[in-house]
């Protein structure tokens, strides 16, 4: 199949013996793509700062401009189709190893081959890009319904710790279905959090939070809940398989019906109760007064 | 908590647990909202999925049907929930985000007009004192009165009433209370209302909504002897007479000791289960009719062979087809290929002719579907058709194992056992009749 090689040819760029290196954001990587029509040269490698990387490459380090980045973005739907940005940018949110590189090279096709790129489902590009698409979209969907709140007061908190980016893609549905709530939902992984007050809802970065521990009410639920979950499953038609192919274990240390805080399937009640004791579980009001501080981020 | 539990135990049988069909988005004010999609919250240890608060009101059931847990005369823990209890159990649920909404239904309390009365209430608070604005499915309670089942029905999202088992003859023997008449009277009722409200909708815009998710029913497999053709010619006529969103099927769990019904130590037919469900998603998204995948001389499926395959095997007359040209109605005909790989077909091919490669990385089962198609003309390279090749590939081990948990159903299927049993060429019907004996 054409690799860059053939796709640059056309378009007389070659493919050099660079690294390019950028500070992570968006901006940041729509600069790459400016600075590489801009020489007509297409890097080995994209890194970005901090992430561990060959010795192998020189490496160009892009400073991100707000104006290029915008440029870039603009000429997007122009020039290949306002599906081809959505793709972009979730694809950014992906973790599919490389994705910096996916990104250029889906780019090189769609400004060669312009809205057409969208149909061209059976090329190795395209194709990478879309499975990792629907694979963050995939993680936020199974999240509609693995997050778990817990209640404190007027306030409640979720702990999630996905592999993509989702907490954008899960974002509306949540901020739709409790308008009237204070909400946090915690990307442990990523170190971001999603804070929603009535009228207001803002993605901010957070980082080493833990959630307080539950009062009385708030633990009366949770053994409500988990002896509901236990009911409900049918003791003839057991099946493991079926149950971790659907709702992967790897979820399971944030759902109160499986994390074994009430006994039952004690997958991660060990290292929570450590956790616990390690660090004092910061109270009610920090949590209110970091809900409150956020506001101004909106 | 106990109550919760012996309740919950109670309901657990019933499969309605899916919550599409709505969508709703929140409103200021009122807490919840709903997916159309439909939204798994969890997975029970059976890999079911759990999407709704379901419980029963009361499980002190004043009727007896045989293969109910809840029948009169079964020896069980009985207890019931006040409408306030319901109603808080859902709101402390549903914003923890452990559930997507409620399923209630209920034994029969006194009478089913009572019964009735009991369930509006729970309802009432949820919606009117709440303001909960999620996703509500309540049983119609066979019997009850119109005017109760229609107040019922506009605070509710989908509404059903189980047909339990798929023939009359089987009704008459296990469920002496009820009859054809009180199941298919209030689903009449349902669709009447549903049809009557949608054209208000148009009139007036606020009107509210009677069960806008529709309706579903479930039957029971495997209590009674009906016939998966039985069982599908219902399904179909349910769909087209009755309008209904969806029916459910569960294999029928032995609870009681019943000279009517088959020995406590009979496994759920889990396979059987599985094959109607592919069978019915044939019918609503493949534009299958239930008389193509079955008939009198075959009434049943064949446990080897998916519905799909064992249609294509049957009309190798209508194959191959050209991936590059045939109609996506065709492609879907074709095994290996779904929903969505077909309509990646279909927008692939506008910008490129398709190769067997490319049809891989578009979600298309090549090892099924190489026997049925041909890209550019040709069929895949270097491949053998024999009939003994063609149907140890069509039978998907892997596809069908999380289905068939082990200690469950003791199926062989894909021992070289079977596979040496399978006919030779030509001689599949043969093999057909063999099964059925
Ligand atoms: S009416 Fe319903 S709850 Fe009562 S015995 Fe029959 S099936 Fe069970």
């Amino acid at each position: 199949m054409g690799g860059i090689q053939e796709r640059g040819g056309s378009l007389m760029f070659k493919p050099s013996a660079l690294a390019y290196t950028y500070d992570g954001s968006f901006e940041g990587l729509l600069c790459c793509v400016f600075e590489s029509y801009t020489w007509k040269e297409i890097p080995l490698a994209v890194h970005s700062e901090g992430e561990e990387q060959g010795l192998l490459l020189e490496s160009k380090w892009i400073e991100t401009d707000k104006h290029k980045a915008e440029r870039v973005l603009k000429s997007i739907p122009l020039r290949i189709s306002p599906e081809a940005e959505e793709l972009v940018r979730l694809g950014f949110w992906s973790n599919t190893p490389e994705k910096e590189l996916l990104l250029l090279n889906f780019l090189y096709l769609g400004f060669k081959h312009g809205r057409k790129v969208m149909n061209m489902l059976a090329d190795d590009t395209v194709h990478a890009l879309q499975k990792a698409v629907q694979q963050l979209r995939r993680e936020g969907h199974l999240y509609l319904g693995f997050v778990r709140f817990s209640v404190y007061g007027p306030v409640m908190a979720a702990v999630i710790e996905p592999q993509g980016y989702i907490l954008p893609v899960i974002q509306e549905h949540f901020c739709d279905r409790f308008q009237g709530e204070s909400f946090m939902i915690y990307d442990q992984t990523h170190e971001v959090a999603l804070i929603h007050e009535p009228g207001r809802e803002a993605i901010i970065p957070l980082s080493g939070w833990t959630p307080p521990e539950p009062d009385e009410a708030e633990e009366a639920y949770r053994r409500l809940w988990t002896g509901f979950y236990h009911a409900i499953g049918i003791k003839e038609r057991r099946n493991e398989r079926l149950r971790s192919s659907l709702m992967p274990k790897r979820y399971w240390k944030h759902m109160v019906e499986m994390n074994g805080s009430n006994g039952v399937p004690a997958l991660a009640a060990a290292q929570r109760k450590k956790a616990l004791q390690q660090e004092p579980p910061e109270s009610i009001g920090s949590l209110r007064a970091s809900l409150r501080q956020t506001n101004t981020h909106t | 908590m106990e109550k919760l539990e012996i309740l919950t135990a109670s309901a657990k049988y019933d499969v309605a647990c899916t919550s599409s069909g709505s969508d709703r988005k929140g409103q200021a004010g009122s807490l919840g909202s709903t997916a159309a999609m439909g939204i798994c919250h969890s997975f029970a240890a059976d890999g079911r999925c759990i999407s709704l608060l379901k419980v029963l009101m009361t499980n002190a059931c004043v009727y007896d049907c045989a293969y109910c847990v809840n029948r009169k005369s079964n020896p069980v823990r009985r207890a019931a929930f006040t409408p306030e209890e319901i109603a808080d159990l859902t709101m402390q649920f549903y914003r923890r985000n452990y559930i997507e909404g409620l399923f209630l239904s209920s034994g029969i309390m006194r009478n089913p007009d009572y019964t009735t009365e009991q369930l509006i209430s729970a309802l009432e608070l949820l919606r009117n004192v709440y303001h909960f604005n999620g996703y509500i499915h309540v049983k119609a309670i066979p019997g009850a009165d119109d005017v109760l089942l229609s107040r019922l029905g506009l605070l509710a999202d989908r509404m059903s009433v189980n047909i339990e088992l798929p023939s009359q003859e089987s009704l008459g023997i296990l469920a002496p209370d009820k009859s054809k008449i009180s199941i298919l009277k209030p689903m009449g009722l349902i669709k009447d209302k549903i049809k009557e409200n949608s054209s208000d909708i148009v009139k007036y815009n606020h009107a509210p909504r009677f069960a806008p998710a529709g309706q579903s029913t479930q039957m029971i497999i495997g209590a009674s002897p009906d016939t998966d053709y039985q069982i599908l010619n219902l399904t179909e006529g349910l769909y087209r007479k009755y309008s209904l969103k969806r029916v459910f099927y569960s294999a029928y769990t032995p609870v009681i000791e019943d000279s009517l019904l088959p020995s406590l130590d009979t496994k759920p037919p889990l396979l059987r289960e599985h094959r109607l469900y592919q069978a019915d998603w044939l019918l609503r998204f493949y534009g299958f009719q239930a008389n193509e995948l079955l008939d009198e001389a075959v009434p049943n499926f064949n446990p080897l062979l998916d519905p799909k395959c064992s249609w294509a095997v049957n009309h190798r007359e209508q194959f191959p087809v050209e991936i590059n040209r045939a109609p996506y109605e065709m492609l879907l005909r074709v095994p290996g290929i779904g929903v969505r790989s077909a309509q990646r077909i279909v927008k692939a091919r506008r910008a490129a002719t398709l190769d067997f490669h490319a049809l891989k990385k578009l979600g298309v089962v090549l090892k099924r579907a190489q026997f049925f198609i041909t890209c550019k003309g040709k069929p895949l390279e270097g491949l053998k058709v024999s009939e003994h090749t063609l149907l140890r590939s069509l039978m998907s081990g892997q596809q069908l194992a999380p289905y068939q948990p082990a200690q469950v159903e003791q199926l062989t299927l894909f021992d070289d056992h079977y596979a040496a049993a399978l006919p030779a060429a030509g001689g599949w019907a043969e093999f057909k009749k063999g099964a059925e004996a």
